[in-house]
């Protein structure tokens, strides 16, 4: 079971940031493949987030597991929604949905 | 910590018996892997919801055993 205060505090960030990444590492240290990918495309569509790097927490490392019913990080938020992981992402972005989703839910991205 | 394809493939389909399976062992270490599911169970469910449908049915080895699964899931063609 995950901690309560823990779970309010992922709700509490995925709220007040409109793009979150839950990721291993940071955005300019990710210490995983597969955050790294998130964070490239990210990039990539000039989209700002907030990384939070669940190895500083274990508490959070499992936390958000839960919170998402989610087995795996990275974990990408949008206006308080579960858009994926890496493998839903990528795909997302290669059709343009990723996109179409930010742009939709009101984030601001890079001029093509 | 290694687990093999057919052990993979298998628990898919115990989850989900229409499901067709195609597994990659993408670097022939047993440890990193690319799957492809393809089931009617992924009617009208969001991309979120089918990978949960399979990550159900691999009963919590995502994520443990299996460290690295590239899923994609997709529904039938008529």
């Amino acid at each position: 079971m995950t901690d309560p205060v823990v779970s309010d505090r992922i709700k509490q960030d995925v709220t007040d940031n409109p793009v979150v990444l839950y990721m291993k590492g940071t955005p300019v240290f990710p210490q995983c493949g597969f955050s790294a990918a998130v964070v490239q495309i990210l990039t990539h569509l000039g989209v700002k987030f907030k990384g939070i790097d669940v190895l500083a927490d274990p508490a959070l490392r499992q936390g958000i597991k839960d919170f998402s019913s989610w087995p795996t990080v990275p974990q990408l938020y949008v206006k308080g929604e579960f858009v994926g992981g890496c493998d839903i992402v990528r795909e997302m972005f290669e059709s343009g949905e990723l996109k179409d989703l930010l742009q939709t839910k009101g984030v601001t991205t890079r001029a093509a | 910590m290694a687990i093999d394809a057919g052990t993979i493939e298998r628990l898919i389909k115990e989850g989900l018996p229409d499901a067709l399976v195609t597994i990659e062992d993408l670097r022939g270490d047993g440890d990193h892997y690319a799957a492809h599911v393809v089931s009617a169970a992924f009617k009208g469910k969001t991309r979120v919801q089918q990978h949960q449908l399979v990550y159900q049915a691999l009963r919590g080895r995502m994520g443990n055993e299996l460290h690295a699964l590239a899923l994609q899931t997709s529904l039938p063609e008529d």
